[in-house]
């Protein structure tokens, strides 16, 4: 078996407002930031998994992130897979 | 009121499970039974409310988790069956998160966790949920959440006009949902989500009777 070390990023989707990313663009400037022209907020999740193989990690990563890591309808993910 | 009963599914984090319980057997002499989410057995319930609260303390996303519990499991059979379903608040974000309504709901447009009374409109009477016989088109009933922007694509949009599915618009939107929506059916209409709480409009000396209906509606076949 070989070991996995995947990092998982859920976006909201670009149609999909983000209240929370707005507040934080708010707070930057304030802070001082210039330039921000945009600031969206998402999610990453670390898994370690096991797995006969990339294609067959792949396959388990990509049924967790459709099914549960994130919503399809307002959220879009992708990931990166390091092996260990 | 014979033999009908409701369940009434507890999740770890519910805490609209006694209201609801509360509003339908003490107001309207239903019976209820608590259906904690690890059972699957619903042979004995004939209709279903997934009440508000924190399922799960909401991790990942409101109603992600709740979604794959073995009652959720169950729903689809139920469901199919016609028998009647009502998400009410995190209900509704589970109902979203499980496919059984279409949309999803989201943080609220000004990120606030909004506790008020809103002015609903009724705007179809699919499902027999909400009554539209000319006597009453708006309705009063409480809000409480910080996730209740309801969000979909248009193509979504447009089928749910289409078919009548939007049962409830916010007359003046408390959360940036789509088009006002604070409520929709499934396309048979046996499945109804909505984000104000009709359990806590039963009595008038907490504010209105406006809920009654929609709670009432549960008995229907």
């Amino acid at each position: 078996m070989d070991q996995f070390a995947v990092k998982v990023f859920v976006r909201l989707r670009p149609s999909v407002l983000d209240p929370a990313g707005e507040a934080t663009k708010s707070a930057s400037i304030k802070l001082g930031a210039e330039g921000i022209k945009s600031l969206r907020i998402g999610k990453m999740i670390e898994v370690k998994i096991e797995g006969n193989g990339e294609n067959e990690v792949r396959e388990k990563i990509d049924l967790l992130c459709d099914r549960l890591f994130a919503n399809t309808v307002i959220e879009d993910y992708e990931y990166s897979l390091e092996k260990l | 009121m014979d033999n009908f009963t409701v369940g009434v599914v507890v999740f770890p984090g519910s805490n609209c499970d006694r209201d609801v319980s509360w509003a339908l057997e003490g107001c309207l002499d239903i019976r209820t039974k608590y259906l904690w989410h690890e059972s699957s057995d619903l042979s004995d319930v004939d209709a279903i409310v997934l009440p508000g609260g924190f399922s799960y303390g909401d991790y990942l996303r409101c109603g992600a988790i709740a979604r794959f519990s073995p009652l959720i499991n169950a729903l689809d059979d139920f469901v199919k069956s016609g028998r009647r379903v009502l998400g009410i608040c995190n209900g509704f974000q589970i109902l979203t998160e499980s496919g059984f309504l279409p949309g999803a709901l989201t943080a609220n447009k000004n990120l606030n966790f909004i506790c008020d009374d809103v002015e609903l409109n009724i705007v179809s009477a699919k499902g027999g949920w909400f009554n539209d016989g000319g006597k009453k088109q708006t309705i009063k009933l409480p809000i409480a959440h910080g996730e209740g922007r309801y969000h979909c694509d248009s193509d979504t949009l447009k089928k749910l006009v289409d078919n009548e599915l939007i049962t409830l618009r916010y007359k003046n939107n408390p959360n940036g949902s789509s088009f006002d929506i604070a409520g929709i059916t499934n396309e048979k209409g046996n499945v109804l989500g909505l984000m104000p709480h009709p359990e806590r409009a039963c009595d008038e000396t907490i504010g209105g009777t406006d809920g009654l209906f929609t709670l009432k509606s549960l008995i229907l076949k």
